[in-house]
């Protein structure tokens, strides 16, 4: 089963999103379980490393608090521009944050949730120190944002990959 | 788009109210990107279009061909995952390339060279280093694709 099927998740997210891309039939279904199912061998060629989810229900509560922090930061980061920063009250910083997260898939997934929330960006991780850096839109109290990533996300990220 | 009529109310209201959310959304990041001062706030801007903003515009056209067409079209999540996937790739990009530019040209408010191995430690020892970790802290050499 391994040996046939290196990849399961990847193989099923390409089937999917082949179905998703035509109309399904049996056709496609045996079409895009073939393309698959040798996208996983061409994969398993790179060898990468392999990332284990530990617990799928870790998995489902990021995702809620993620959406949910999305919507919130959406509203927040377009409310600052419309009133021009709390009319020139908003002050904008840097921000460093030592983060005991290592694996690579958690990182680039932490970088993806910090990115699709406006309001941070991730500007730079270094791998030996694990200091992230990165650029907070409305800093108010810092504190509170070093909380935020480290307690909301990186203890889901690290109970889900490590 | 002919049969644009057949859309009932109750399925308008909400197509039009995710079409209104994010075109706006990505109308304010747009809006950000120009009236924003320093280039570190103007990257922030943009993440409005690709996060709520292509998220209800994909909502909606998918509630909207969903309907005309009589069966689930979700091939527009598709396009949403890349975005979502893709976006870090160029801002992390952009962001390093202003910080390093900013760190080399000596501006202020950024913040200095990162904390690199161990701060309190100091520079590293050179002389106490074996063979092995000096071949680590050099650049990786270039790779002959890179000379051609």
């Amino acid at each position: 089963m391994s040996r046939l099927v290196p990849y399961p998740l990847l193989s099923l997210s390409l089937l999917l999103m082949w179905l998703l891309l035509t109309r399904f039939s049996l056709g496609h279904l045996i079409l895009g379980s073939g393309i698959a199912l040798i996208a996983g061998k061409a994969m398993a060629a790179l060898q990468p490393a392999q990332p284990q989810i530990r617990r799928w229900g870790s998995v489902f509560r990021l995702v809620g608090i993620v959406s949910l922090d999305i919507v919130r930061s959406n509203a927040a980061v377009a409310l600052l521009i419309l009133n021009g920063g709390r009319h020139g009250a908003r002050r904008s910083d840097f921000l460093q944050i030592p983060l005991t997260l290592r694996s690579q898939p958690a990182l680039a997934l932490l970088a993806i949730i910090l990115t699709a929330t406006p309001g941070t960006a991730w500007l730079e991780h270094d791998a030996e120190t694990g200091v992230l850096l990165i650029h907070v839109f409305d800093m108010v109290d810092e504190e509170e944002w070093i909380r935020l990533i480290r307690d909301r996300y990186e203890a889901l990220l690290l109970e889900i990959f490590e | 788009m002919t049969h644009l009529e057949t859309v009932p109310l109750w399925l308008a209201l909400p197509i039009a109210l995710f079409l209104v959310l994010g075109s706006t959304l990505t109308l304010l990041g747009t809006v950000g990107l120009v009236q924003l001062r320093s280039f570190y706030d103007r990257l922030h801007a943009p993440t409005l279009g690709t996060s709520w903003g292509a998220a209800g515009i994909i909502l909606a056209a998918i509630l909207l061909f969903s309907w005309m067409q009589g069966r689930p079209v979700l091939h527009e999540l598709v396009i949403g995952a890349f975005v979502m996937i893709t976006t870090p790739v160029t801002l992390m990009m952009l962001g390093r390339a202003a910080l390093h530019r900013d760190r080399a040209e000596g501006r202020g408010g950024v913040p200095a060279a990162v904390p690199h191995p161990d701060p309190s430690e100091g520079p590293p020892d050179v002389g106490a280093l074996s063979p092995e970790d000096l071949e680590s802290t050099r650049p990786p050499k270039a790779p002959p694709m890179a000379i051609r």
